[in-house]
């Protein structure tokens, strides 16, 4: 049991941390909490992969002569892509967001939903 | 040259859509030209690209010669040449139909910006098709996914604001699931490559790590699909979307969604996974099956033409999925090639939806009253391309429901057999809705300000409408190519 949770806590760190954005996603009405949510369960996965990384006595993937064993640095490389992606979605939705209260003079969601023509 | 030609693929239309925001604005001005120039070069380079491969049976791209599991390589099969050419084909279509549409839609200033990301929307569809690459496949959907979001905030009113804005939120936990199931594949088998990952993964089945990974990956490309019932984000971004992003997006969006959904079940995994650990078909044909039915309902229950045509799309994507989950080599005939008469004719519905929009100003189903003798060329193309969804005989529709059915009953699957018949007719009755006021009612008191559209934005819905009965009367020649690819694809060649 002691061995389920101290020797993955990486794995129940990233669990805990996803799970605290998805909820803030979908329980939150505001539009720009929802995008803090939508980072927080990236930054989760980002944190996932990165220690994932992680050689047991490894040094940074950095090419150095006192090394012996490194980090595995793909995983690190793969991230920061990912974090490219993830700052460009979050300029994307504060722009939306930005024009949507301009033009409904309101950023919660259940606001808006009255204000539609349509219906929800 | 011509050994570099994927890489070009993908490379000139974000070139081209780079270039032209960064333009002056004596450039900025000819910006649809740029567009459909790089467009149209796309087209023939896919369709060189597309010969190549079904007389090769495979092309394998080394970025930077570095081979692979090493190196990033883009790899394009059959299946993946059909997709390239029907996308690149599309994009031009729906790029020659803009030049009229999008101006009376959207302020001048902004068209520059609009070309650029449609130009995006495509690169980024270009690079998910060809790519051999899990990890690549992410970003291409992610660059695809966020020309998307800006593409459907582009409509005129308000709401376009809000659906894009919901879409984003979906999309992005899409892509995050995505993105977290590469990372267990990764762990699993210390590979990013498809090919790779093939053949090193059949090891590791067994393992939770790789039936996470498995799982998360398809409930984020069924997101991305619009899968029902994880198709919420779709109706209202049809819907409020500007009439050439509506189409672009019905016809390539989605569908290529689906490729890459295919291509990680059937490329990533070997086919054997699925029935020896997780029941996936199964679920994915029920989901498919409840789809077709919902869809088509909630289609017959909209006056808006344009949310009409979204929620058909629901339905016939429930098909498309419906044909991959039966996995028989009739079954994924019929499913490649309902991706490419679905394509085509929601293309040209969306298009003949949009020229209704220009010239009368109708959006409901009730104003159409009299329209098949005013527009006869429009309502002709909307009735070809109604015709080839529902299925009936002579249309493109007949061929890939036939294949869908006959592979129903091969795989014994008889329930599923009146869910494909119940689906073509109620089709059939949705698209009533549209085509009796405008054939068969009295014209109503609305008068169109022209009495048939520009040319510019006729041409390419009637087209692509044409072509759905072409295809239909030319049944064997799809067919050849759709069934070459199945058989490559469930790995019986």
């Amino acid at each position: 049991m002691i061995e389920l949770i101290a020797g993955k806590y990486n794995y129940w760190i990233y669990i805990c941390l996803m799970m605290i954005g998805f909820y803030a996603i979908i329980a939150k009405g505001n539009l720009i909490k929802k995008i803090i949510g939508i980072n927080i369960f990236q930054s989760a996965v980002f944190l996932f992969y990165i220690s994932i990384s992680k050689v047991r006595g490894g040094t940074a993937p950095i090419l150095w002569e006192n090394a012996v064993l490194y980090d595995n640095p793909l995983p690190h490389v793969l991230i920061l892509t990912a974090i490219v992606v993830s700052v460009s979605t979050t300029a994307l939705a504060l722009a939306l967001v930005i024009r949507i209260r301009k033009e409904f003079g309101a950023m919660e969601e259940d606001r808006i939903a009255k204000l539609r023509s349509d219906g929800p | 040259m011509t050994e570099h030609f994927p890489a070009l693929l993908v490379i000139l239309p974000l070139l081209a859509a780079v270039l032209i925001p960064f333009s002056p604005a004596a450039v900025k001005r000819s910006a649809w030209h740029i567009s459909f120039a790089s467009a149209a070069a796309s087209l023939a380079l896919a369709a060189r690209l597309a010969w190549e491969t079904f007389a090769l049976g495979k092309v394998s791209y080394w970025f930077g010669g570095w081979a692979p599991p090493w190196g990033i390589e883009y790899s394009i099969d059959p299946l993946g040449a059909l997709l390239l050419l029907l996308t690149a084909f599309v994009t031009c279509a729906a790029l020659s139909y803009s030049r009229a549409a999008a101006p009376a839609e959207l302020a001048a200033e902004r068209l520059p910006y609009f070309y650029s990301c449609m130009l995006l929307f495509t690169s980024g569809l270009t690079g998910i098709i060809i790519t051999g690459d899990i990890f690549n496949l992410y970003v291409f959907i992610e660059i695809a996914s966020l020309a998307g979001y800006a593409l459907i905030a582009a409509g005129r009113r308000r709401e376009a604001l809000v659906a894009s804005y919901n879409y984003l939120i979906l999309g992005t936990i899409a892509a995050t699931f995505i993105l977290l199931g590469i990372g267990y594949l990764y762990m699993a088998a210390g590979t990013l490559n498809m090919a790779d990952l093939r053949e090193r993964l059949p090891q590791v089945y067994h393992t939770k790590t790789v039936l996470t990974g498995f799982a998360f990956l398809v409930v984020g490309l069924s997101i991305k699909t619009a899968l029902f019932p994880l198709h919420i984000w779709l109706p209202d971004a049809y819907t409020h979307a500007p009439s050439p992003v509506s189409a672009l997006l019905a016809a390539t969006g989605t569908k290529v969604g689906i490729y890459a959904m295919i291509r990680v079940i059937f490329t990533v995994f070997k086919p054997e996974f699925n029935p020896s650990t997780v029941p996936m078909t199964v679920i994915l044909a029920g989901l498919a099956c409840a789809g077709i039915i919902y869809g088509a309902l909630m289609a017959l229950a909209q006056t808006n033409i344009k949310r009409l045509l979204a929620y058909s799309s629901v339905s016939q994507i429930g098909y498309i999925i419906l044909g991959a989950a039966i996995s028989n080599q009739t079954a994924m005939t019929g499913s490649l090639l309902h991706i490419i008469n679905h394509a085509l004719m929601k293309a040209s519905l969306f298009m003949c939806a949009g020229i209704i929009l220009m010239s009368t100003g109708a959006e409901k189903t009730g104003d159409l009253k009299g329209l098949g003798r005013r527009m006869p060329l429009t309502m002709a193309a909307f009735t070809a391309a109604a015709c080839s969804l529902a299925g009936l005989p002579l249309t493109a529709g007949f061929i890939s429901k036939w294949h869908l059915a006959l592979g129903a009953v091969e795989a014994g699957l008889w329930l599923v057999v009146p869910v494909i018949l119940a689906g073509s007719l109620l089709t059939a009755v949705y698209f009533w809705k549209i085509i009796e006021p405008a054939y068969f009612s009295p014209a109503g008191e609305r008068r169109p300000v022209r009495p048939e559209a520009p040319a510019g934005m006729l041409a390419p819905a009637v087209l692509l409408a044409a072509l759905g009965v072409a295809l239909g009367l030319a049944a064997h020649f799809p067919a050849l190519g759709a069934g070459r690819a199945a058989a490559l694809l469930l790995g019986k060649p």
